[in-house]
């Protein structure tokens, strides 16, 4: 058996896989980024396999996910403060009860 | 042709890969939810330190592991009761999830394997980047430099912490 990229890209894709599964099911806010954090990681992972298996010596595919892995920190942080101030007007973080700027 | 070693740690984070990202999204206690995402985020760093990138392996590590799961948890601990299971899935919701994901999983699959003939070669030598490389072209304006994408990943965090400051301070 030799190791080939499909061998990591299978697993990546499951990860995402999964991710749209908890996405479309979960009524947590906070289970729905995570979701989300799975969908970001399974993305990134394809980028670097791509680019080690592909185009050796280059860095391109490494540097997106660099970049997409900041981004996904701060969109964490945004999404989380987000959170927490719709469990202070709420006291309640289920998605289907947040519907006051509705009507 | 890899040692018997590196399939077995393959094998190992394949399997860890798949049971932890299944658990995540299944699991009805959200904390767990949360560990179980934490060992899905190692287990991708461990696949890229095992595809020779030890720095973002370990940017991964740090970020990820050691930055978002612990506001994710921090989050956690505010807003829910520690003990609570989330209510059981309808039917119809699980049903619409499980065809959501299937779907993309058939759809990325069927892809992959109809098409991406030249992805079944071995992997080949000379990865490994050392720090002196990836410092000297993060900062290079030049024609493969990343100076101005990290200028804006800099004025981006700024914007993100004034925002998440503004979202989340007390009136």
């Amino acid at each position: 058996m030799e190791i080939n990229a499909l061998y990591y890209l299978i697993p990546a894709m499951f990860m995402f896989a999964c991710g749209v599964y908890g996405f479309i099911t979960r009524r947590n806010m906070i289970a729905m980024l995570i979701s989300l954090e799975l969908m970001l990681n399974g993305v990134d992972m394809n980028f670097v396999v791509f680019n080690r298996f592909l185009y050796p010596g280059q860095l391109e595919g490494m540097f997106f996910t660099l970049f997409a892995i900041a981004i996904a920190a701060a969109e964490t942080a945004l999404a989380i403060a987000i959170v927490v101030n719709v469990y202070r007007a709420n006291n309640d973080i289920d998605v289907r009860d947040i519907n006051k700027l509705k009507f | 042709m890899e040692t018997l070693g590196s399939k077995i740690a393959y094998a190992v984070i394949v399997l860890v890969i798949i049971a932890c990202s299944v658990l995540a999204v299944t699991s009805r206690k959200i904390l767990r939810a949360a560990t179980y995402l934490l060992f899905a985020l190692f287990a991708t760093a461990a696949v890229y330190f095992q595809l020779d990138y030890e720095f973002l392996g370990g940017v991964q590590i740090a970020v990820y592991a050691g930055g978002i799961v612990v506001l994710v948890v921090f989050a956690i601990l505010l807003t829910t009761h520690p003990g609570d299971n989330s209510e059981r899935l309808k039917s119809r919701s699980r049903v619409l999830g499980l065809i959501a994901g299937l779907a993309t999983f058939g759809l990325g699959a069927f892809s992959l394997l109809s098409r991406c003939s030249d992805l079944s070669h071995s992997i080949p030598a000379g990865g490994n980047p050392d720090m002196h490389t990836i410092g000297s072209k993060m900062l290079s304006s030049g024609f493969d430099g990343y100076l101005l994408p990290f200028e804006a990943i800099s004025v981006l965090l700024l914007a993100c912490i004034i925002g998440g400051i503004v979202v989340a301070r007390k009136r």
